[in-house]
């Protein structure tokens, strides 16, 4: 990573991207207690390190394929924070208007591709758009986010065939929170190693620290520019933990207290801006400035989605072809 | 009279049940009795299922018998199907019939076609069990019903319970035979349909429909969680004077068209009504067959309620469900043709 990415500015805006997703994700689950959202939501508290650290070494140019805990992701990378609540409500003004919720966030502008509640679905697709982008001779990256659950499924082994074969520009990013819903990664993987898997298809991998932002932010760069550079695709491994269960549904019964009670120690948030603060960076001020900012921006998203609106029923045919037969 | 004096057989003992609980009942019932059944799937050992309909099961029969596996629905699927080809029973589990797409090649040409291309040598008595349906705010991928695809593939069976005395006599019964059945349970009535369930061994013969209301006027046909909207929605009409005769499907396919013949011939008027989109829908089907079988009985002509043809929405989610009014505007259609 160039030494000038180490920079104050950098390390304050890992803050401040981490600081909006958990707040936000706080307020989501705030928001689904009163009912204003509903169906499913999968919450990305204790992950946010990956998507802040990942997302900056990202242009606007690049592309994201993501999963269906997302918010982080669809924040982090530019999304607005109100056209998600507001597609988190169900709204019209929503990014998708309201027809996907949490679970599907897209938005063309910032080449997001989308959350997916297909485990592993995002996968294959990547591959396209990485490959269309090396027979134009692009020099862009797409980032495709992925947990441990999606490692068994076969378009994993897929994609990851494939990438290395055609030597695409994809930066796989691997959110190894240790869980597939109740399933242990030790039952459900034979080989847990994921750096490992990915070296057996001969492809350049890396395992990171997760719950450090500055780390996943380091490797990240580093990846990027490699994959930028044409020498094909790159796996990350990043260990992390969520600190919430996998669900609203879920009572959370398959994993330890001690356990979640010892990751928990590891706040990406708490961690960060120890560092800061040790270096100089940052005072009580100057997060509190922050923390301000961020409800700000909070509060207006969640004004904007109560303001919002149902997409009428006419329109529910709409988008399902180019002209509505 | 005589007949009357006579003491009526032992009630069976009932117990009040949930869908969950009835199917989890059929498991453990059947998983005592037959060695080579077992359950499979993502979370439904130790974890007792998603829905926890496999609760308990990991506790009685253990891992070789409640077999957990990672997130790889066409692995489960196949497995699935070496084992039932090789002579057990397994019972697996999709968590959302949503997921049965990664599978759906083993489903389609393995599962469906084994004991075809094999000249009979090979049966497959490989039951997937897998909630399906709206109504619940899932979105895209937590809210179809996908029933049309397999009703479509020749060699699989297509079972959907709407209550849980039908949910576990028909699993029991689906576990008995020997073909491969796609057992789709209704999600969003799992634990608001509740019923007094018989707590010993009975079946529900498969490919029986059930005229659960009788009526004059007009039949309706439904299957699973649409079973009870339309239940609901008879009465209303009741209220109008409006007679209807309402048939709950309980297997898809092979259908009891001799049952639905029966009653639409007495009334001489069908409505259908189904979540899934209406193109290709199970309701085209059985309009299709209804008038060819039926036509010079028929008043007015097959009428259906369906999803709409689109992807499955979150917020406009109880204007794409078959919602009483539609079916009120479809009845009357049939009614003032
Ligand atoms: C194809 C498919 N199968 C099953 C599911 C149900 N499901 C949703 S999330 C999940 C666990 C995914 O775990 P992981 O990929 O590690 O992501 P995490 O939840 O840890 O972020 C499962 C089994 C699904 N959504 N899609
Ligand atoms: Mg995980």
């Amino acid at each position: 990573m160039k030494t000038e990415e180490h920079s104050p500015e950098m390390k304050i805006d890992l803050l401040r991207q981490m600081l909006r997703i958990r707040r936000f994700e706080e307020k989501a689950a705030e928001l689904y207690s009163a009912a204003k959202i509903r169906g499913f939501l999968h919450l990305y508290i204790g992950q946010e390190a990956i998507a802040a650290g990942a997302m900056r070494a990202l242009t606007a140019e690049d592309a994201v394929v993501s999963t269906y805990r997302e918010h982080g992701h669809a924040l982090a990378r530019g999304v607005a924070a109100a056209a998600i609540m507001a597609e988190m409500y169900g709204k019209a003004e929503g990014c998708c208007h309201g027809r996907g919720g949490s679970m599907h966030l897209f938005d063309v502008s910032k080449r997001f591709y989308g959350g997916n509640a297909i485990v592993a679905g995002g996968l294959p697709l990547a591959l396209g758009l990485a490959l269309a982008d090396k027979l134009a001779g692009r020099a862009r990256v797409t980032a495709c986010f992925f947990g441990d659950g999606a490692v068994a499924e076969g378009e994993f082994h897929e994609t990851m065939n494939l990438a290395v074969l055609w030597k695409l520009p994809l930066l796989l990013l691997c959110e190894n929170n240790l869980y597939a819903m109740g399933t242990a990664i030790a039952r459900a993987l034979s080989e847990t190693d994921l750096c490992k898997k990915a070296e057996s298809y001969r492809m350049p991998a890396e395992r990171i620290d997760g719950m450090d932002a500055l780390a996943v932010a380091v490797a990240s760069a580093d990846a990027t520019a490699a994959v930028r550079a044409g020498e094909g695709p790159r796996f990350l491994e990043l260990t992390t933990y969520r600190f919430r269960p996998h669900s609203m549904f879920d009572p959370d019964l398959y994993r330890d207290k001690a356990e979640i009670a010892e990751w928990k120690k590891r706040d990406p948030l708490p961690r960060h801006i120890g560092r800061l603060k040790e270096e100089g960076l940052l005072d009580a001020a100057k997060i509190d400035a922050i923390e301000r900012a961020v409800a700000d921006e909070l509060a207006q998203a969640v004004a904007f989605a109560d303001a919002g609106t149902l997409e009428p029923v006419e329109s529910l045919t709409r988008d399902v072809y180019a002209r509505t037969p | 009279m005589q007949a009357v004096q006579q003491k009526a057989p032992p009630m069976a003992q009932t117990q009040t049940m949930n869908i969950i609980q009835a199917v989890n009942d059929a498991l453990k019932i059947q998983m005592r009795k037959d060695p080579r059944v077992l359950v499979m799937g993502e979370d439904v050992g130790k974890f007792g299922g998603v829905f926890r309909a496999t609760q308990g099961l990991y506790q009685e029969f253990g891992p070789n018998r409640a077999i957990d596996t990672p997130l790889s629905e066409g692995g489960i699927i196949g497995t699935a199907i070496g084992m039932a080809i090789y002579g057990l029973r397994p019972v697996a589990e999709i968590q959302f019939a949503d997921y049965i797409f990664p599978a759906f090649d083993q489903l389609v040409n393995e599962a469906a076609k084994y004991r075809y291309r094999s000249g009979g040598q090979y049966p497959c008595p490989l039951i997937v069990r897998t909630p399906y349906g709206g109504g619940i705010r899932g979105g895209h991928y937590h809210s179809q019903s996908p029933e049309a695809y397999f009703i479509h593939t020749p060699g699989l069976k297509v079972v959907c319970p709407a209550t849980p005395y039908d949910a576990k006599g028909l699993l029991l019964a689906a576990m008995r035979q020997d073909d491969p059945v796609i057992f789709f349970e209704p999600k969003r009535m799992y634990r608001a349909a509740k019923g007094e369930v018989p707590t010993g061994d009975y079946e529900v013969p498969l490919e029986q429909a059930k005229v659960t209301r009788e009526g004059k006027h007009v039949t309706l046909i439904a299957w699973g969680a649409m079973w009870h909207t339309v239940s609901e929605f008879a009465e209303t009409l009741a209220k109008d004077g409006i007679s209807a005769e309402v048939l709950d499907l309980r297997t898809l396919w092979p259908v009891d068209l001799t049952t639905i013949l029966k009653s639409v011939e007495k009334t001489g008027r069908a409505v259908i009504v189904h979540e899934a989109p209406r193109t290709c829908g199970f309701g085209a089907e059985l309009s299709a067959l209804i008038h060819e079988r039926a036509m010079l009985k028929l008043e007015a002509p097959v009428q259906r309620v369906t999803g709409f043809d689109t992807p499955f929405p979150y917020s406009l989610e109880h204007d794409y469900m078959p919602s009483v009014s539609r079916m009120r505007a479809a009845v009357d259609r049939t009614l003032n043709y």
